[in-house]
């Protein structure tokens, strides 16, 4: 069995006295899938933003194949090849969607290479139209696209989505849903979200967040059955 | 325009200006302007770092004063004015960097940057306010407290210390470092690493999360806003042949601040028309008796953030071009700075 591409070991998040993650386990394969999903205040973003280094752990250990990124300075894990797509969008506000995302791709590589991947990463997400528009003047769900594509155009062997769905439509939710299988093809990902329909569209392997700890990890199918699942979480909803 | 057209718009002009003024004013009047463009020089460095980097610093006069000192000092000891004047550009540069990595590398935050820039332009204030006396000289250079350095020897012809600027040349010196400077900024804008900077500016932590260390950037741009600040530094203390601690003061770090609101933050044209605009008016009211130079400036200062608080540039551009996305005039210039 080969090594994982993400692991985490005991990793906890202490807040002064809230325990945000609790010694959590978890292991992500080559190419893998995973969705994340728990209530408000489970730990998925805490989580998040340990694995992208905007916070250190408390205790606990994460590595990137075998490599120890524990508490590294988050441009170090970008280079090492993680992406994020962080729940409130974190585009550059003032600039085209055209610079946004050549900046995403500009760090490595030649000045052409990086105008090919940006063509090519707005043709691939339909930002082509509003290539000229300022990012700060679109709607959310724009903004939402906006953001995949930066993460998406720097390459990253493993993606990371904080609620990708929230605050679109119907036809932009399928659209994302689609993405997310396209990208599966040639990457490792991670999506936090709470739509239900959502998950039922991509996910595989699904795990479930409850106050800082994994409640259950399994089949999507079948954690959705969880009754366990649904009692902290899903409610009605999936019923 | 596009980034070329308005390039080269703008170094015609200021070429325009340069040879131009000589033509058109006296001595006193090509005087007054040389002084104006040490300011424009200055208000550049803050403009640069302020505008694009984002960073915030109260105390770039701590920059301008450091530059002017530098070249007083190693003109008196040296006699030939060419490497004084690459020190005015150098040390500053120096100062800022480690300044800079205290500040950036030690995460401090935005608004601590304001609070330590200020302070470090008020400690060298204390320090070379009290340097007067015989003990305080380094080399043949008297520091002079309070009282400042006078008879500094002017810019020579480089390598040549028997053969001085006159006023004229000087001139020509001040414009033409000032053009230097424009088109040094524009290409550093245009480069990828200008691009970063502005968009470090826009959004730290996404810079951060595409894999720039952010730190390092800030810092290079506060070196280079630095050694900038310094020049102007060297050119003022060229243009009245003195130099005392009142450059580190609160008004004057004050006063850069005031250019670069009034003529338009985010943008280069801004800090320079802002700096010889309030420069000109501030030589007005000191020929006369009637209202207090300082009061003005405060006043102008309120009229700007309240109803005005981009700044007279992007004001003036957004009436003249028709911009059907509505691109925000703080970034009119970012945008259009494409090589």
């Amino acid at each position: 069995m080969t090594a994982p591409l993400l692991e985490a070991q005991g990793v906890t998040m202490r807040f002064g006295g809230v325990t945000a993650v609790n010694s959590v386990n978890f292991a992500l394969r080559e190419m893998e899938l995973r969705c994340l999903i728990g209530p408000n205040g489970a730990g998925k973003s805490t989580f998040f933003k340990m694995l992208t280094g905007q916070l250190r752990p408390s205790a606990g250990r994460i590595l990137l194949r075998g490599r120890d990124i524990t508490g590294a300075e988050p441009y170090r894990i970008a280079r090492l090849g993680v992406g994020i797509k962080t729940q409130v969008p974190n585009v550059f506000d003032g600039l085209s969607v055209q610079e946004n995302v050549f900046v995403a791709a500009a760090r490595r590589g030649s000045a052409s290479q990086a105008r090919r991947i940006t063509a090519a990463t707005l043709e691939r997400l339909r930002l082509t139209a509003i290539a000229g528009r300022l990012v700060g003047q679109l709607a959310h769900g724009q903004r939402q696209w906006v953001e995949v594509a930066t993460v998406l155009a720097q390459e990253p062997e493993l993606v990371l989505l904080d609620e990708p769905a929230a605050g679109m439509t119907h036809e932009e939710v399928l659209r994302t849903a689609e993405l997310i299988r396209e990208i599966n093809q040639t990457h490792a990902l991670i999506v936090v979200e709470h739509d239900m329909q959502f998950i039922r569209m991509i996910a595989r392997t699904v795990t479930v967040f409850n106050q800082g700890s994994i409640l259950v990890e399994d089949d999507v199918e079948r954690v959705l059955a969880n009754a366990a699942v649904r009692d902290v979480y899903l409610g009605k909803q999936a019923a | 325009m596009t980034g070329w057209a308005s390039f080269v718009a703008m170094v015609a002009a200021g070429l325009a200006l340069l040879f131009g003024l000589p033509m058109v004013f006296d001595l006193f009047g090509l005087l007054q302007m040389t002084v104006f463009v040490a300011m424009a020089v200055l208000a550049l460095s803050q403009g640069f770092i302020w505008g694009y980097g984002g960073v915030m610093s109260f105390g770039q006069t701590a920059f301008f004063g450091l530059g002017g000192y530098t070249y007083a000092v190693a003109v008196l000891n040296m006699g030939d004015s060419t490497v004084p004047v690459l020190l005015s550009v150098l040390v500053p540069t120096l100062f800022a960097a480690l300044l800079g990595y205290f500040m950036f590398y030690g995460r401090i935050s935005d608004a601590y940057i304001g609070v330590i820039t200020l302070t470090v332009t008020v400690i060298l204030f204390n320090v070379v306010n009290s340097t007067a006396g015989d003990f305080y000289t380094i080399g043949n250079a008297a520091l002079g407290g309070f009282n400042g350095m006078p008879s500094v020897p002017p810019l020579n012809v480089p390598g040549d210390p028997s053969s001085p600027l006159d006023p004229e040349q000087t001139w020509y010196a001040a414009m033409g470092a000032l053009i230097l400077v424009y088109v040094l900024l524009r290409m550093i804008l245009a480069s990828r690493f200008g691009r970063v900077v502005v968009a470090i500016r826009e959004n730290e932590t996404r810079a951060q999360l595409l894999g720039y260390d952010t730190r390092l950037y800030k810092l290079v741009v506060f070196a280079i806003g630095g050694g900038i600040a310094g020049l102007g530094g060297c050119l003022y203390t060229n243009w009245g042949s003195f130099i005392s601690p009142t450059v580190f003061g609160l008004a004057a770090s004050a006063q850069v601040l005031i250019y670069v609101l009034v003529g338009g933050l985010g943008t280069l044209l801004g800090p320079i028309l802002g700096a010889f605009g309030i420069q000109y008016l501030i030589s007005l009211i000191g020929t006369q008796e009637a209202v207090n130079a300082n009061l003005v400036l405060g006043a102008i200062l309120v009229v700007f953030v309240l109803l005005v608080p981009q700044g007279v540039v992007p004001v003036v551009r957004g009436l003249f071009r028709r911009v059907p996305n509505g691109r925000r005039g703080r970034v009119a210039e970012a945008a259009v700075v494409e090589p």
